[in-house]
């Protein structure tokens, strides 16, 4: 089974991400995460999709998307050389004297802190999802309260193809 | 035959008042659309949220509108009439209870690529997502189960929505489009304008061929010892029944055509091997285990084809050719994949197409399959037989009916015993198999050909699943033929109780059903019993011979099972063959 990611460029149309979802949904494909904004075109949404499956289960995948009639373009991201990013908001728990030590790990992942309360510490992180999940793990010891991650966004390399 | 159609305006005229730009509202331009898209004959059932709509059909007349008994039959006659015709089916029907009851019947047009243009009514804009009365998110309900669906939001939407349904759903693989209109939409005002041009741009079906591929067939073509042609719905869909021909013809080579495909070949052919599958022929089936080369035109290789995946077609190197591309390599890993319109591939492939010259052996083979194993039936003189009551039907209408059927047994056993000729002369739900199909359809159809014979054959269980709709034959005097097969039992059940489940009969049991002469007489409808050859005989040439719809029940044996049949989780090549005399 293999991490794919891909990006569907939809019309900006009322329940585009339910029919999108919904066929993820009834043909048994895995979404992993998604993602939806604006795109480089108005009236145009660009979803990431991060889904795993075998080869056979991504061409099913592609062409059904392109089925439906709202999908104007599908590309696999991670057959190319590729940019994957997501951010994650992590509440920590960060008594004052537990704090310098945090503050390493945050320097260390060139994360942030954005917010700090009277016994936590509020981390936003961006990066690849490995970087993620380590950041993740790091601070786990301290005790989440909180962990918010917005799912992988994906564009291909200036130079690929 | 139906008295409205005299009073329908010369197109020229209707045209011309159409098409001029004019402030009306949401239910006229709705009206108009329709008409500019060329439908003749809209069934439906009213309701809260259509009144708008059904207020400007008052006394319009461009089109014919049907008044069904339930909403399920009126997409059901939708469905048979846009089968028939090749033309797009339309239904309308109110919010809520009006709009879920047509969601059997979107479904059934979705599993079979039928073109569909599905209206509903909806409760008014500011009441959407409150619950409101009589309201559901029929676009949420539908979503899987049609090619497109638009919520109306802004009536000056509605002429561009409603030609862009039409040509979703008659283009590509073709399929249900249900346009969903609230109730305000429907009554606001706006500047009609026709819309001529369609601009998708998310939608752009293939219908060329790679030319590579192409004449990667026809050499493989030449090079095949064992050929298989398997034709399915895609062929008859596409209007290449005549260039199949040819392409058969030319090629010299065996063809198998699926439960959708039948009438895309002349049954009558010596190329023809019948039906594959689950109830298919046993040379079908077993040309199909032997083959080297499977030429897969316009079907989907559904499961009840297949049967067991793994085994099927073990030998052949496999083509397909379909409109769809998700169809290809979906079940079947496909070698030679050909992506475009049937009857376009068709017509390039039939320039170059060679005869399979090393397939000489192999044609004898499959004549001498034909031979040794025709489908087969152990016939009685004393009860009747479901099989020969089909082969009467055949007869008595000397294979020119439209044939629409039910789900069941009677099904395959229509299937296997009416030889078709022509293609849109066979309407039956094939992919969802939905009982209640069977006659409502057979309206639709005789509504798209007022001058064919429409047979509706139906099980003793379908045909009360939708019996209500005899009152619109009656009432507006359709001429449709109906045959009740009544075995007094849900056979296809019983069937496989019987034989997968040990003979352990479950509520299978139809006793007490009404007496279907009483009811067709109760709805004004002509009703006649048989209970052997002779009154069968008899019967049959009353209904054809009395100019109103008619129901004929033919009373049959009981214990009868549909032979060849392939259990679940077997190959094609391993069937039950069943009784011989």
């Amino acid at each position: 089974m293999k991490k794919h990611t891909i990006a569907v460029l939809v019309n900006n149309q009322p329940g585009v991400l339910q029919r999108v979802s919904g066929l993820f949904g009834r043909r048994g494909f895995n979404i992993e995460s998604i993602t939806v904004g604006t795109s480089e075109e108005p009236g145009l949404s660009r979803m990431v999709i991060v889904t795993t499956g075998d080869d056979h289960t991504l061409e099913q995948v592609t062409k059904q998307l392109y089925k439906l009639i709202d999908v104007i373009k599908v590309v696999d991201l991670s057959a190319n050389p590729m940019v994957g990013r997501e951010l994650a908001l992590i509440k920590v728990n960060a008594e004052p004297t537990a704090r310098p030590e945090i503050l390493g790990v945050v320097d260390t992942f060139r994360a942030a802190v954005v917010d700090i309360g009277t016994s936590t510490l509020m981390v936003q992180v961006v990066g690849d999802t490995e970087k993620i999940d380590a950041m993740v793990e790091l601070l786990k010891p301290y005790g989440i309260r909180e962990l918010s991650r917005t799912g992988v966004t994906a564009m291909m390399r200036g130079n690929a193809k | 035959m139906n008295a409205h159609s005299a009073t329908l305006r010369s197109k020229e005229e209707i045209m011309e008042k159409l098409m001029k730009p004019e402030v009306i509202t949401g239910s006229e331009m709705l009206l108009r659309s329709l008409v500019l898209e060329g439908a003749e004959c809209v069934f439906g059932y009213p309701g809260g949220a259509v009144l708008f709509i059904y207020d400007a059909m008052h006394g319009f007349s461009d089109f014919n509108h049907l008044l069904t008994r339930h909403e399920q039959g009126a997409i059901h006659a939708a469905d048979g009439y846009a089968r028939a015709s090749g033309k797009v089916g339309v239904c309308i029907a109110t919010s809520g209870p009006g709009a879920t009851n047509l969601v059997t019947g979107i479904a059934t047009a979705y599993m079979d690529s039928v073109p569909l243009v599905v209206i509903t009514g909806n409760v008014a804009t500011s009441f959407i997502g409150t619950d409101a009365f009589q309201e559901a998110d029929i676009t949420g309900i539908t979503m899987p189960i049609t090619k497109h669906s638009y919520l109306v939001r802004k009536v000056e939407d509605l002429p561009r929505i409603i030609h862009e349904a039409f040509h979703i759903a008659n283009t590509g693989r073709k399929g249900p489009v249900l346009v969903d209109i609230p109730k305000d939409v429907s009554a606001q005002t706006a500047l009609f304008q026709p819309v001529k041009e369609v601009n998708i741009r998310g939608y752009n079906p293939t219908v060329h061929p790679n030319k590579l591929q192409v004449e990667k067939m026809l050499k493989a073509i030449t090079e095949a010892e064992r050929p298989v042609i398997l034709a399915g719905g895609g062929v008859v869909y596409s209007g290449g029944h005549e260039e199949l021909l040819e392409f058969v013809t030319k090629s010299d080579i065996p063809i198998t055509t699926t439960l959708l495909g039948l009438g895309a070949y002349p049954s009558g052919n010596e190329l023809w091997m019948g039906m594959p599958g689950m109830h298919g022929t046993y040379t079908a089936n077993t040309a199909i285990q032997s083959a080297d080369l499977l030429i897969n035109i316009g079907a989907r290789f559904d499961d009840r084809v297949t049967m067991k995946l793994q085994g099927f077609a073990p030998k052949a190197k496999i083509v397909h050719i379909d409109i769809d591309p998700a169809e290809i390599g979906k079940n079947v890993p496909t070698d030679i994949p050909i992506v475009g319109d049937i009857k376009t591939v068709l017509q390039l492939a039939n320039k170059d197409v060679k005869r399979a010259d090393h397939a000489d052996a192999w044609r004898k083979q499959v004549q001498a399959w034909k031979q040794e194993q025709p489908l087969r039936y152990v016939d009685s003189n004393e009860e009747l037989k479901p099989q020969w009551v089909i082969e009467m039907i055949h007869e008595a209408t000397k294979g020119e009916a439209i044939v629409t059927t039910d789900v069941g047994q009677h099904q395959m056993w229509a299937a296997q015993y009416y030889k078709f000729n022509q293609p849109r002369s066979w309407i039956t739900s094939g992919g969802l198999g939905t009982m209640g199909f069977g006659f409502p359809s057979a309206i639709g159809a005789q509504m798209a050909c007022p001058d064919r014979v429409v047979v509706s054959i139906n099980g003793d269980g379908g045909m009360q699943m939708c019996a209500q709709e005899l009152a619109i034959c009656a009432i507006n005097n359709i001429p449709v033929k109906v045959a009740i097969i009544n075995n007094q039992v849900l056979g296809m059940v019983r069937q496989w109780q019987e034989i997968i489940y040990d003979n352990r009969y479950s509520h299978i049991d139809l006793a007490g059903s009404p007496d279907f002469v009483k009811l067709a007489e109760a709805y004004g409808v002509k009703g006649f019993r048989a209970t052997n050859k002779e009154e069968a005989n008899a019967a049959w040439e009353e209904a054809l011979k009395h100019p109103g719809p008619a129901v004929v029940e033919f009373v049959v044996r009981k214990g009868e099972n549909v032979y060849p049949m392939v259990t679940q989780g077997n190959t094609i090549d391993s069937m039950i063959l069943g009784d011989a005399e």
